[in-house]
């Protein structure tokens, strides 16, 4: 149901992130782990359904991607919505960045988990 | 496994999420023409149903008259899968076409990847080189080259595909049918253990 308004209005996601192309940081990835912050805090009145279907979608570990996927609205989009959410302390990043390359001890974990199926 | 399923979300699946101990993870790019098994490869490792995450993208009309709306928009898909490896490591693989335009379009999706599975068909050998050429252009990334055998199609050598395709030195080729498992899993060992080898003499030669 929600996903219809972004759908048949693309200019819409300008009014879901408040105007702004562009998150307020640029270590989101797709692969990037959220979870969001389980402490008893309320969104504010003022925060639309696409904050609130976030956060309820993200109350396990998910990545980025599986949430615009199951949320429906392009990553694009959700990089600069949970961008919001993280500053305002609603959802923590759960996995470390990674820079330019995995390092060789995760690679060997990889492998090692790989082997095993 | 889904858990949390809400009216916010729509008819929908309900998410999968991760085990509470998986607190990191990685990337493999899957790419190659339209057709070529990207869906089929990372279906058989998946342990989600295949997500997909579209990108709205706006090109501008040639030559069309001024009374006409002179954009028009192309939606471009991402078809992706995920598999927990190890205790607390989700490996995601993003399925995407090969031309360097189409994965610009998910920002951040090369950065920090592992690698790439580039996908060829045999009987369409002519596809891949501009996929690979953009690759070994663009990026740093190690690659590993795919070549599904399709039912019927052509078996050759993997010596004959390597220098077919022109390939660097030292890039794997694996082949099998991508619907098997095992062959699906056999890639995504070999694309590793090629970056992990790429590490090491990097950091050797350092």
């Amino acid at each position: 149901m929600q996903t219809d308004g972004y759908r048949d209005h693309p200019v819409r996601s300008y009014v879901l992130t408040g105007g702004r192309a562009h998150p307020t940081r640029n270590t989101l990835r797709p692969e990037t782990l959220l979870c969001t912050v389980d402490d008893g805090r309320r969104l504010p009145a003022s925060a639309g359904r696409h904050q609130r279907a976030l956060l309820e979608t993200c109350r396990g570990t998910l990545a980025l991607a599986e949430l615009a996927a199951y949320l429906r609205l392009p990553v694009s989009l959700v990089v600069v919505m949970a961008s919001d959410l993280i500053d305002e302390g609603y959802l923590a990043i759960r996995s470390n960045p990674v820079h330019d390359l995995p390092a060789a001890d995760l690679l060997e974990e990889v492998l090692d988990g790989l082997r095993e199926f | 496994m889904a858990s949390a399923s809400s009216e916010a979300t729509g008819p929908g699946p309900a998410p999968a999420h991760l085990a509470p101990s998986v607190a990191r993870s990685v990337k493999i790019l899957v790419v190659g023409a339209f057709g070529v098994g990207k869906t089929t490869l990372i279906g058989a490792v998946s342990e989600i149903p295949m997500l997909s995450t579209e990108e709205t993208i706006t090109t501008a009309s040639v030559g069309v008259d001024r009374a006409r709306d002179t954009k028009s928009t192309t939606t471009v898909a991402m078809d992706f899968g995920r598999v927990t490896v190890g205790r607390d490591i989700a490996l995601y693989l993003f399925g995407t076409p090969g031309q360097r335009r189409f994965w610009d379009l998910w920002a951040g999706l090369a950065d920090g990847a592992v690698g790439v599975l580039v996908l060829v068909d045999t009987r369409h050998l002519e596809e891949s080189f501009e996929v690979l050429d953009q690759l070994e252009e663009h990026t740093r990334l190690p690659l590993t080259v795919v070549v599904n055998e399709f039912e019927g199609a052509p078996r050759h050598a993997p010596e004959d595909v390597r220098s077919a395709l022109d390939l660097p030195e030292g890039t794997p080729v694996v082949s099998g049918d991508l619907r098997e498992r095992p062959r699906a899993v056999e890639a995504l060992t070999t694309l590793v253990e090629h970056a992990l080898r790429r590490q090491t003499e990097g950091s050797a030669a350092a």
